[in-house]
């Protein structure tokens, strides 16, 4: 125990004098998902706002046709912008969002009671412009609503006549769970943020070691090589730690300052929620802290031990991507497979989902098994001959 | 005292090294010469625990290192060929790190590096950060840190590999020091002259197999020249990889 101790001080001391790794552990890896998060939240908060609120400019052609249109549009907030001789140039070229044509034969048809037509100039594959062309859609049928309304009253009609059928929206989905939906991401930057922390240490204490030629004089030492892994596995996970724990702080942090309410969304991001998550981390932290030293051990020098962990840090990813893509039913065999148990329990946290014990102990001795069995399979390759080896 | 028994190592077809077996006695300096590329490395690595020997025997004084690793590598002091240090310690807390490695009390460690800083001239350097040591700092620090925990039996593979004259001459002196206090000191080198002029005992290993063992007068009558020089060439059978 007193070896594993040496060793783990010695790699900490020694990698808290490495202002690379503290600023990776401390500060790129704790703050880079809240701040990503508070950026692109305030984003499409603003953007949603702006769209239902701010007048919408349409340049209209042949405005004269057609004045209570015109009147109505106005009274909706939309601005009548001065008619483009080349319209479907200008929304090609994206000059305009859309443009309004009312052609001369819609007074005409308008007096008859024929249905009028006006046309609408859009650029269906250009996804900004679609919130303006629905809005002044939906602003459009809705004078036609209520003319056609009016005319059926005057005809002594009831004007439920032409509406055989209404649908009612009942939405059942709680305001947190729309913002868990939106913070799917989330999980995934608390793994990075681990993955980010350890990687400098599993690369430094094992691949670096060896490439600084240390490797050898150290394991001359009387001390069995698992109990220097320990003391290595325990400096990596200690720094990965760090930055989960300080991570999740920072975002708990954030959450605050998130203008979420206005979406009509709560996240449950309160103590409940960290210490949970912290529960469920912790085996990942040291798989991924093993699994990182193992891959580590497997490379040659320090540049191939850095190409190999950048790659494994795609594999956490994956489960976020599948389950942002493939809509999916919480099913309780998730919960053992490490990655998407964290996943699924931290997505839930956020819903403010009640969770059962059961499920959270299910993910935490899976991925604690798992970690074992790669601690073991690590261990078994700092056994062997060629290890040391540095030439 | 170390005794190697017809050790025997391949690394695929490779014989490394076939059938290495020689004794190194306490209180003596034995010298392994050979060219580069010989097998004293892979020798050494296997007294030290590093490697498994394919066949063969490894004691220490008396102890089988197949059958007690730790306890074989607790009596030795083993300055390897790698001898990298960390950077980001300074030289007192490199060789700290392995006196604790070593099972020592802090006290214990203080005072012994208090003694080895003397013994290696090293007082300007010792709280300094190892990174920018010149070489010859670099393998000051090496030593001490192998000989922290004042083995009897100190292997030292190529020491003044990398080092200029005056920290050569000061390496050889170190080295005698440590036959007088009654130590085993076993080294390896490819230069000549270093053995000629430490060595009680000389084993000149060539394409893995001993060649020789014997003392340098011994070596120098067995070939019948009294040029130490010339005396290798002939029992190696050429002067190819060494070193005047």
């Amino acid at each position: 125990m007193k070896t594993i101790l040496t060793v783990f001080l010695k790699e900490v001391r020694e990698n808290i004098r490495d202002r690379r790794t503290v600023i990776n552990t401390l500060l790129t890896g704790p703050l880079m998902a809240p701040l990503i998060f508070v950026l692109l939240i305030n984003g499409i908060v603003s953007r949603e706002l702006d769209k239902a609120e701010k007048p919408l400019p349409v340049p209209v052609i042949g405005a004269e046709n057609a004045p209570n249109l015109i009147d109505a549009l106005t009274q909706y907030g939309v601005i009548i912008k001065d008619p483009i001789t080349n319209p479907e140039q200008a929304v090609r070229d994206q000059e305009a969002d859309l443009v309004l044509r009312i052609p001369p034969s819609y007074a005409d048809a308008w007096k008859k009671g024929e249905p009028a037509q006006v046309e609408l100039i859009f650029d269906e594959s250009q996804r900004d412009a679609q919130g303006s062309v629905s809005r002044l859609r939906s602003i459009i049928e809705g004078y036609g609503q209520r003319t056609s309304s009016l005319r059926l009253v005057a005809r002594g009609l009831s004007p439920t006549i032409t509406r055989p059928l209404v649908i009612a929206d009942r939405d059942q989905s709680t305001a947190q769970a729309r913002g868990g939906m939106m913070f799917s991401m989330l999980p995934y930057f608390f793994i990075l943020g681990a993955f980010i922390g350890g990687m400098a240490l599993a690369i430094d204490t094992t691949a670096g070691e060896r490439e600084r030629q240390s490797l050898e004089p150290l394991f001359a030492n009387p001390v069995a090589r698992t109990k220097i892994l320990l003391g290595k596995l325990g400096a990596t996970g200690a720094f990965a730690l760090t930055t989960l724990l300080l991570s999740i702080i920072a975002f708990s942090f954030a959450g605050q300052f998130m203008p979420t309410e206005k979406l009509g969304m709560t996240l449950s991001i309160g103590t409940h929620f960290a210490v949970l998550t912290l529960i469920t981390m912790l085996p990942l932290v040291f798989l991924i802290a093993t699994l990182q030293t193992l891959a580590a051990a497997f490379a040659k020098s320090f540049r191939e031990a850095q190409t190999y962990l950048s790659l494994l840090m795609f594999v956490p990813a994956l489960p976020t991507l599948l389950m942002s893509i493939f809509p999916f039913k919480v099913e309780t065999w998730m919960y053992a497979v490490p990655l998407v148990g964290q996943q699924v329990t931290i997505t839930r946290l956020m819903r403010g989902e009640a969770i059962g014990s059961a499920e959270i102990a299910l993910c935490f001795a899976c991925t604690s098994l798992a970690a074992v069995i790669v601690y073991f399979i690590t261990a078994h390759i700092y056994k062997g001959e060629r290890l040391a080896i540095s030439t | 005292m170390i005794e190697l028994k017809a050790l025997n190592k391949a690394f695929g077809e490779v014989k490394a090294v076939d059938g290495v077996g020689f004794t190194a006695r306490d209180g003596e300096i034995t010298g392994l010469l050979g060219p580069n590329g010989a097998g004293k490395t892979t020798t050494l690595r296997m007294l030290y625990t590093l490697m498994k020997p394919d066949s063969g025997q490894v004691l220490v004084d008396g102890i089988d290192a197949a059958v007690d690793p730790i306890a074989v590598r607790k009596r030795l002091g083993v300055l390897p060929d790698a001898r990298g240090l960390y950077k980001r310690l300074t030289s007192r807390e490199n060789i700290e790190y392995f006196g604790r490695l070593q099972g020592m009390d802090e006290a214990t460690i203080a005072s012994r590096i208090d003694g080895l800083s003397k013994a290696l001239d090293m007082g300007e350097i010792i709280d300094r950060r190892t990174d920018g040591f010149s070489q010859g700092q670099r393998v000051k620090t090496a030593i001490a840190r192998a000989l922290i925990h004042d083995p009897r039996n100190c292997i030292l593979d190529e020491p003044t590999n990398g080092l200029d004259v005056m920290a050569t001459r000061a390496m050889r002196d170190f080295l005698r020091h440590l036959k007088a206090e009654g130590r085993c000191v076993l080294f390896s080198s490819h230069i000549m002259q270093e053995v000629g002029a430490l060595c009680d005992r000389i084993v000149v290993i060539a394409h893995g197999r001993v060649v020789a063992d014997a003392s340098p007068d011994q070596l120098r009558e067995q070939a019948g020249t009294p040029n130490l020089e010339d005396a290798f060439v002939q029992v190696i059978g050429s002067a190819e990889g060494l070193a005047a």
